[in-house]
């Protein structure tokens, strides 16, 4: 309303108690502690209201608290105040029921719920592979299907963009570790060894294990979020009822766009290490970059560079599929899209380190000269 | 003659290189009933949505309570602000909130009200826009599309608002549902001299609810009257919009109503 606000007040005058002013949530907001003590202490049995000049539903409440949820037998009540009056009283009949209390029972089932859900993931996990696995098999004859268009802007969004980070990264983490190697190798005057140590650690080791780090941070949860807004806005069940299948369209694309993408990334980005690593060991011991090129071949088995570019395309995978596990997840808030897509990552992360241990392990006889 | 609620001044808007509204002038006086009425696309949900700040216009200006959208200080635009609600197309719920956080919340960021208080008055706008106590405990994802259109007219209600803004609030409802919220607009009117603008297609609810009928076509207000008034206007968007067949049948069974 344009005209201002007139303060509340309760006025009491031979026995009769009469609200005044405005009782409206904005008017009360800094009269409403005031107003509750004098309606706690009044001890009226007559009511006025004529004098209020506008009454809202907080007014209205406070009103009704003081009145102990009835009208007053003796009351003046104005015509246009009653209908408040009888939704507060079709209220109090079916009043909002309040939240059960967490009991012990409660954490204990909350403890098998969690450990249920566990073995939920797994299920549906092995079906999502398994789908994929029978989707795959239905689109090999017919070549027409083939999600090519999907696949071929995932790989450019997976991979090609994802070119400048990594190789930053890489580069820079090239660059320390030989700097550190250096210093421990300098003091022990075996220099030479810096070519072992990087080509090694980086190709078979570092390069894999980084890029997927990097991808999984920055593509996996960009395709579990994609994901989880589509199923949020029913994109997801709008695909299905045009009997187009989720899983071709927009998990197998995902799929093959990281395996083809990884083995990629990281060449790509150990090769950038490796080059950091060359200019800081140039720096700090001298090598030239021709002794340090030479060399690389003859101390580092090809058979490394094979590992690498077969871990890079099972990481690619693993993350891509993680990504779409939890993507399709979601359930329709907020809440859920953020929950999911902090487990796709963390999940994602945890699991290629699994899988590389267990790599490390089954190939512990293969490209390592001894 | 007293000041407006709301006044849109001059207010021009442009998309790219597409100008949706030129030069829309509009005063809403305190303790109407206004519905902005215009076709698909014409402007309607982004006119309320510069009302309420979400939007810039390109030219023009907004002023609320006889005072810039954006003038004064932060609590200034806060308790400006305080005073008016919006209820949008489609709900804005918050998603990952139940019914009944979704209602109390803005009164618990208000501070005024206790929480057994607030309990109360979520009970309280959950009767007023005919949904069950039990309903509460949904979240929104488990709602019908009617079903979010009440909690987010219960939601807007939740501050006492001396101005609502309603987008399409009946689309979804079923005709004894539309005809409860046009009771219950009319009886908060009545009761608290609220101003109301809604966007509506719905013309029983136009027809019962509105004081005045703002025209939007053209990129303008081609009229601003009473319903009867607008319904002489010669331009063809409004005859066909009110005099069609349907529309006068419509109309008719308002006014017998
Ligand atoms: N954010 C936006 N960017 C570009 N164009 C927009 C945007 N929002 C609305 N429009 C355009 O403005 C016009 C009016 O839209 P809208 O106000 O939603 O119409 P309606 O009257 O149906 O509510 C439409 O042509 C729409 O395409
Ligand atoms: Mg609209």
């Amino acid at each position: 309303m344009a005209d201002a606000i007139r303060t509340p007040e309760l006025h009491l005058s031979e026995g009769c108690l009469s609200p005044a002013g405005d009782w409206t949530l904005l008017a009360l907001a800094s009269h409403a502690n005031r107003l509750r003590q004098e309606l706690a202490g009044a001890k009226a049995t007559r009511w006025d209201l004529s004098a209020l000049n506008r009454l809202d539903s907080f007014g209205a409440l406070l009103l009704w608290r003081a009145w102990g949820g009835r009208l007053p037998a003796d009351m003046v009540l104005p015509d246009g105040y009653a209908t408040q009056f009888e939704r507060l009283a079709a209220m109090d009949e079916a009043p909002v029921p309040r939240p059960p209390r967490v009991g012990v029972v409660d954490v204990v089932a909350g403890l098998g719920g969690a450990l249920l859900g566990l073995f939920a993931h797994l299920g549906d996990f092995l079906a999502l592979i398994g789908r994929l696995a029978l989707d795959g098999l239905h689109l090999l004859g017919r070549p027409r299907n083939w999600p090519l268009k999907e696949f071929s802007a995932n790989l450019y969004k997976v991979g090609v963009k994802a070119m400048p980070v990594s190789a930053l990264v890489g580069f820079l983490i090239g660059v320390v570790l030989s700097y550190l190697s250096a210093l421990q190798l300098k003091a022990f005057g075996a220099d030479i060894f810096i070519v072992n140590i990087l080509g090694l650690g980086i190709i078979r080791e570092l390069g894999p294990v980084l890029v997927s780090v990097l991808v999984a941070g920055r593509s996996g949860s960009a395709m579990t979020a994609q994901l989880g807004v589509m199923r949020v806005t029913e994109e997801v069940d709008a695909l299905t009822v045009m009997g187009i299948s989720n899983y071709i369209r927009l998990v197998l694309p995902k799929v093959m766009a990281l395996s083809v993408a990884m083995p990629l990334l990281v060449l790509w980005t150990s090769a950038v290490a490796l080059v950091g690593g060359m200019m800081s060991a140039e720096l700090q011991l001298g090598l030239s970059y021709g002794y340090f090129i030479e060399t690389l071949p003859k101390v580092v088995p090809a058979a490394n560079l094979f590992i690498a570019l077969g871990k890079g395309a099972v990481f690619g995978v693993l993350i891509a599929l993680v990504a779409c596990h939890f993507g399709l997840r979601v359930k329709p808030n907020t809440e859920s899209l953020s929950a999911n897509t902090t487990a796709s990552v963390v999940t994602s992360i945890t699991l290629v380190i699994l899988v590389d241990a267990v790599f490390a392990i089954a190939t512990r006889s293969i490209g390592v000269p001894l | 003659m007293t000041t407006p609620v709301l006044s849109l001044r001059g207010l021009s808007t442009r998309f790219g290189s597409n100008w949706v509204h030129k030069g829309v002038d509009l005063d809403i006086p305190p303790g109407e009933v206004v519905s902005l009425v215009g076709g698909s696309g014409s402007g309607k949900t982004t006119l309320l949505r510069q009302m309420v700040g979400l939007l810039t216009p390109t030219e023009g200006e907004v002023r609320v309570f006889d005072e810039p959208l954006f003038a004064g200080s932060r609590e200034a635009q806060r308790q400006r602000r305080r005073r008016f609600a919006m209820c949008f197309q489609g709900g804005a719920l918050f998603s990952a909130f139940t019914v009944y956080e979704n209602i109390a919340f803005p009164l618990r960021e208000a501070g005024i009200a206790t929480e057994a208080e607030i309990r109360e008055l979520v009970a309280l706008k959950l009767t007023m826009v005919e949904l069950l106590p039990s309903h509460a405990a949904l979240m929104p994802a488990e709602l019908s599309g009617g079903m979010i259109k009440r909690v987010a007219l219960a939601r807007a209600l939740a501050l006492e608002p001396e101005l609502l803004l309603l987008d399409e609030p009946t689309a979804g409802l079923d005709p004894t549902r539309s005809a409860s919220f046009v009771a219950l607009i009319r009886d908060l009117q009545q009761q608290l001299g609220l101003t109301v603008v809604l966007v509506t297609h719905d013309l029983d609810t136009l027809a019962a609810l509105s004081s005045k009928v703002a025209v939007l076509a053209e990129r303008r207000i081609l009229a601003f009257d009473s319903l009867e008034a607008v319904m002489q206007v010669d331009h063809p968007f409004i005859q066909e919009f009110f005099l069609s067949e349907r529309s006068a049948r419509a109309l008719a069974r308002a006014q017998g109503a």
